[in-house]
């Protein structure tokens, strides 16, 4: 099967800048994909080179097999969802949604009754005639996501759909996001820099740094086995523990203490183990789990999270930061506890940069 | 601001009449301040329109002097006369193609000018501004050395063959002088006006199947029309009144409305009929400027 969008070689240059190096990425039909890094890293100029807002320096790029990297936007079965939605201020909503249609020379009566299906659909009934500045944030993305999907686009492209809206209403419309995505059926392609939403939504993830693609897979994959420091870092919480790989299962920490980590590289590369918050355990020290890796400190800071503590733990030549949940009857640990830090060694994993 | 009204640091709780007095101390307050600029207004301006106004419904006597007695339309009825009906249209066509030919010129500069870097745009903004510091007298007394006879242009005409092309004292180099001289007018609100425009929307056309054409037409266009209604009133009010440019460039063939009032005034001392003429004037530029905002209103 030919993939929605491919890009093999793609490279982007901004004078001397790098902003896209060398990217080869390959987005299924159907597909909720996730770019995430941080603000710089080249996952808009990636996003913006598909719709064909820039062109590539170097590369190739093609949408269901077309090569598309020369042709301009209107030339391209792509749509996009803009940062702040750059609805048209001059225009109603309906005229808004029915932009698109009406650059293509579609009838009237079409671009009405098409524009309105999809109003519904975004559940903006009744708002049709209104303009963008009479509407509310969460009103304009649904309006913006009506103007881009109307033209029923082989794959709809997103730049931080969910940036400008507040706390309870992203959470809302990336359930939303997801359901309209499995109703439309094709491939969603959206860039956000919320590595919790990147995790909520995709299907899978690409995490780019420094224009760099650093890794492309499921959210389970990205997040326990991460390709590298970056990756492990960036995606969710982690205490990365300085070490060097001793043999195929066994690591030798900065402090000369060997614990059990499975990992693929050559005896003698420095390495990081990266251990979860929420996989490590603490109890009174020298209490620990059969089987366990353990380490002796001691508590430094508790914070009450409600559902959840958070440890600062102070090890002899780091610090480590622990998540406990909060169940009825969990032990509490007050600061200058002498507690023994303990993990499963197969909730851990290893990275190198 | 707590103590408006009161000077003392004597403190009282809020009530709903000290309130009022706070608001409307305010409001004087921004009167006083606005006075310098409604006196000068009133003084120079009103009366003496007002006094103008009263002169148009006048009579003139036989030594070109005016009576001041017996009101009449007859300064105002003299307009339906071919010869000036003839100098009004011609008048407001003239500004017409003048304010047409600045926004065809204007736009593209414009827009050119809005894509550059911040450093780039001033330095082309000075440039535009650059004429004004030479006297507007002199600009056209330029003017009609390089369109006279032996100019430059005849030359440069004569030189490829087409012949001396004779644009002195025409209709042509009015326009020619009338463009050059408004032409910042226009620059200037059309740049502002599509400056602020965000670019993201002229991209959001164009992935919206629009191409640069369409983009143009039903985004940037509609989005810079307050600059495009600003220029055009500032290019077309002073072009309908233009008096110096018409008088330099123009010949006796092409009296405009500017210099038949002078006319009036100065040389045929009918003060009645100029008067009269004047209120025309500001009347067309009153109704187009109400219409342009109107249609300008409705588009945005």
């Amino acid at each position: 099967m030919t993939s929605a969008v491919e890009l093999s070689g793609i490279t982007k240059r901004f004078g001397d800048v790098v902003a896209v190096d060398n990217v080869d990425l390959s987005i299924a039909d159907g597909e909720f994909f996730a770019m995430l890094g941080p603000s710089g890293c080249g996952k808009t100029t990636t996003l913006r080179l598909i719709a064909g807002l820039e062109f590539p320096t170097e590369g190739s790029l093609s949408i269901f097999g077309q090569e598309v990297g020369t042709l301009t936007p209107d030339k391209r079965p792509v749509n996009t969802v803009f940062q702040n939605y750059a609805l048209f201020p001059h225009l109603t909503v309906l005229e808004n949604v029915g932009f698109g249609l009406k650059m293509q020379g579609t009838d009237k009566e079409t671009i009405r009754s098409r524009s309105m299906e999809m109003i519904e659909l975004v559940q903006l009934d009744g708002l049709a005639e209104r303009k963008p500045s009479q509407m509310s944030g969460g009103q304009q993305q649904r309006v913006a996501l009506a103007r881009a999907l109307v033209n029923q686009p082989k794959v709809l492209l997103l730049d931080e759909p969910l940036g400008a809206l507040d706390l309870k209403l992203r959470q809302e419309m990336q359930l939303e996001l997801k359901k309209l995505q499995r109703d439309v059926g094709i491939s969603f392609v959206f860039v956000t820099h919320d590595q919790e939403e990147a995790l909520t939504m995709s299907d899978r993830i690409a995490v780019m740094d420094d224009g760099k693609l650093l890794q492309v897979a499921t959210p389970e994959e990205i997040y326990e086995r991460p390709a590298n420091r970056f990756v492990a870092d960036f995606i969710g919480q982690t205490n990365l523990l300085e070490g060097t790989v001793s043999d195929a299962e066994t690591v030798i920490l900065e402090n000369g203490i060997s614990v059990r980590a499975k990992n693929g590289f050559t005896a003698g590369t420095h390495v990081a183990v990266s251990l979860r918050p929420e996989r490590a355990h603490i109890q009174s020290q020298g209490e620990f789990e059969e089987g366990w890796s353990h380490i002796n400190g001691s508590v430094e800071t508790v914070t009450y999270l409600g559902n959840a503590l958070i440890y600062g733990i102070k090890l002899d030549w780091m610090e480590l930061e622990v998540r406990e949940e909060n169940h009825p009857g969990v032990e509490l640990h007050r600061p200058g506890a002498e507690i023994t830090v303990s993990w499963d060694p197969e909730a851990i994993s290893v990275v190198s940069d | 601001m707590k103590t408006v009204v009161k000077t003392d640091t004597e403190t009282a709780t809020a009530t709903p009449e000290f309130e009022k007095a706070a608001l409307r101390q305010e409001s004087r307050r921004g009167l006083f301040l606005a006075l310098p600029a409604y006196l000068y207004l009133i003084f120079f301006f009103v009366i003496s329109l007002f006094i103008v106004f009263i002169y148009s419904f006048a009579t003139r006597n036989r030594f070109g002097g005016t009576d001041l007695s017996g009101w009449n339309l007859d300064s105002y009825a003299r307009i339906s006369e071919p010869i000036v009906r003839d100098v009004l249209f011609r008048s407001i066509w003239l500004a017409f193609l003048t304010t047409v030919i600045c926004l065809v010129i204007a736009y593209p500069f414009a827009y050119f000018l809005s894509t550059r870097r911040v450093a780039v745009r001033n330095i082309m903004l000075v440039f535009v501004m650059i004429p004004f510091w030479t006297n507007f007298l002199v600009r056209n007394f330029a003017w009609r050395v390089i369109l006279g006879n032996n100019g430059p242009l005849t030359n440069a005409t004569e030189f490829v063959g087409l012949g001396s092309a004779e644009l002195l004292f025409t209709q042509t180099a009015v326009v020619l002088g009338l463009v050059y001289g408004y032409l910042p007018f226009m620059i200037l609100p059309l740049y502002a006006a599509i400056e602020r425009i965000d670019r993201r929307l002229l991209e959001a056309s164009r992935d919206l199947y629009g191409t640069g054409f369409q983009s143009f037409r039903h985004v940037l266009f509609p989005l810079s029309m307050p600059g495009v209604i600003a220029g055009s009133i500032l290019v077309f009010v002073p072009s309908l009144g233009a008096y110096v440019t018409p008088e330099i460039l123009g010949g006796a063939k092409t009296t405009l409305l500017g210099s038949y009032i002078v006319t009036q005034f100065l040389t045929a001392r009918n003060w009645p009929f100029g008067a009269a003429l004047s209120f025309v004037l500001m009347l067309v530029m009153l109704v187009t400027t109400i219409v342009y905002f109107r249609k300008g209103g409705r588009t945005l």
